[in-house]
């Protein structure tokens, strides 16, 4: 084990977000580590979005702090980053997959282009080598070659999500932010989908925050997970010990209200 | 002239407000200056950007040229020369090397510019980003920050779907290695001459409110992929005129049973090579 690996990767400090008088989240501390996924779920308008675009810096927290430990080990405060500093991160260390595919790709450009975008945007100018990038990107994500030039729009909610993963790790990111990567999709496509994102995460090294609803997803995915409710964390802990074994009130009635089949 | 007008239609503190627009535009070059555009006498699309450009420019002792897609005697061209000779009581010509102040709509004349002089082009819309990015707060922040990946975007799209890069007008390039402008409607043909041009450069948006400059001598690098590199168009044949190989050709249709012709668009720089006797003028109709 290296220095770099007993050091976290992003850590959280009293993090919160008011809107007004309303809370969005407060009071958030945790680190990742990297090759870490960590869930955060709770139900709806319990603060996991707010959090989601507070960590990613979509939204200034009001309170706390983010440091995020840069590729040369540098460890900063990210709104202590200038601009196109924060935008340079954005597009070739971090990774944002949105629940609605349509925030998060290019609609009117072909898949192929959406895929190469990011290469395009850190400097690549080989249109051949863009190309091998986006075909072996598609197969990686097991969507056909010969889509490579069909807009997003000829594509099912399962393929454009499936895309916009693969035009998110194009650049290799260290970390990646995903809103309900599965949300609006039917339970087969959920599960090739859910598939795909671990074989991506697990051996890559690859950290992710993935905010979900879905208990299920938090279990298949992450290895940690955290609960939220009114804007706060009540439970967190390895994913397993959670679901298994609930603390809190809240944690044991959102594990008992899943559906058994 | 008409005594009714200030000299050159605009008055004093508008020319001086251009003026200034115009400064910045040239200390910054490829910055889109905003500047308090006027109504003008002319709908928005004729050039009310390059017409308050050159009204701003304009000395008495100025000689003006006014082209509109090469030609010196369409509607748009014939309008705007009339307008200056009526407000300011200018000279004009249709000769590039005699113009002081060459106005122009999507065409740079054939004829090489020198020093000293200057060429105002119309410009619809001045954001080379717009059609990828629609918020203008982004692609300001796009544009201060060199952030200019997403334009090799659409020159993939074109690479993709036809093969070879389709963009043959409005052309995007890079000057002085910083700000990536749009070159206005001028034929792709006509980038190359952006390049190192001994003359002062300057872009008016009317409508968009917006002006800015390539400087004399400065670099101007047509965007491309390495193993797809910028070229120009070329013509299969040369001039029906003038038998100019090397100039941008307009179609004519001739007839309704599909006869065309193929015209230098330049109208100075055909009549002079035929004044010289080249090409075949008079054989074909």
């Amino acid at each position: 084990m290296t220095l770099a690996d007993d050091q976290p990767l992003l850590v959280a400090e009293g993090l919160g977000k008011l809107y007004g008088g309303r809370v969005g989240c407060l009071d958030v501390s945790f680190a990742l580590w990297a090759g870490e996924v960590l869930a955060i779920v709770g139900e709806s308008g319990s603060g996991k979005s707010t959090l989601l675009k507070c960590l990613s810096m979509q939204l200034a927290p009001s309170s706390g702090r983010v440091h995020y430990r840069l590729r040369d080990q540098r460890m900063v405060a990210l709104d202590r980053l200038s601009e196109a500093e924060r935008r340079f991160l954005m597009r070739t260390d971090w990774g944002f997959v949105h629940q609605d595919p349509r925030e998060g790709l290019r609609m009117g450009v072909s898949a192929g282009a959406n895929i190469g975008e990011r290469l395009m945007a850190v400097g690549e100018r080989h249109y051949g080598r863009i190309r091998g990038a986006a075909l072996d990107w598609l197969d990686r994500v097991e969507i056909e070659a010969d889509r490579i030039d069909d807009s997003p729009l000829a594509y099912s909610g399962g393929m454009r999500q499936r895309l916009q993963i693969a035009r998110n790790l194009v650049t290799g990111p260290r970390l990646v932010f995903m809103d309900e990567p599965t949300g609006g999709l039917d339970v087969s496509v959920q599960a090739r989908l859910l598939d795909l994102m671990r074989r991506l995460t697990h051996g890559s090294g690859l950290s992710a925050v993935v905010v979900t609803h879905d208990l299920a997803v938090a279990r298949l995915l992450s290895s940690r997970m955290m609960v939220m409710q009114a804007g706060r964390v009540i439970e967190s802990g390895l994913t397993d010990q959670v679901l298994e074994d609930p603390q809190e009130p809240y944690t044991q009635l959102l594990v008992s209200s899943v559906l058994q089949v | 002239m008409t005594p009714a007008y200030n000299f050159a239609y605009l008055n004093e503190q508008t020319k001086r407000m251009i003026r200034r627009a115009i400064l910045k535009a040239v200390a910054v070059p490829g910055y889109q200056v905003p500047f308090a555009s006027r109504e003008m006498p002319m709908p928005y699309g004729w050039g009310t950007g390059g017409v308050q450009v050159t009204a701003s420019l304009l000395k008495p002792d100025d000689v003006l040229k006014v082209i509109d897609q090469g030609a010196d005697d369409t509607t748009n061209a014939v309008s705007i020369r009339k307008f200056f000779v009526r407000t300011a009581g200018i000279a004009t010509t249709e000769d590039t090397r005699r113009a002081t102040v060459i106005q122009t709509r999507h065409r740079i004349p054939e004829t090489p510019l020198g020093e000293g002089q200057i060429l105002v082009l119309q410009v619809p819309i001045p954001e080379p980003l717009r059609f990828l990015e629609p918020r203008e707060t982004e692609t300001r922040k796009m544009h201060a920050l060199a952030e200019y990946g997403v334009m090799h975007v659409k020159l993939y799209e074109d690479i993709a779907r036809f093969g070879h890069i389709a963009t043959t007008y409005a052309y995007p390039a890079r000057v002085a290695g910083r700000y990536v402008l749009d070159p206005s409607p001028i034929p792709k043909f006509d980038n190359p001459k952006l390049d190192r041009c001994p003359a002062l450069q300057l872009f008016g948006a009317g409508r968009e409110k917006r002006i800015y400059a390539i400087l004399p001598h400065s670099r101007v690098v047509s965007l491309d992929f390495e193993d797809h590199p910028f070229s120009v168009q070329h013509f299969d044949q040369p001039c029906a005129l003038c038998g100019g190989r090397d100039s941008f050709l307009d179609e004519i249709i001739m007839d309704d049973r599909g006869t065309r012709m193929f015209v230098c668009s330049d109208t100075d720089h055909c009549s002079k090579r035929r004044a010289a006797g080249l090409g075949s003028s008079g054989e074909r109709r």
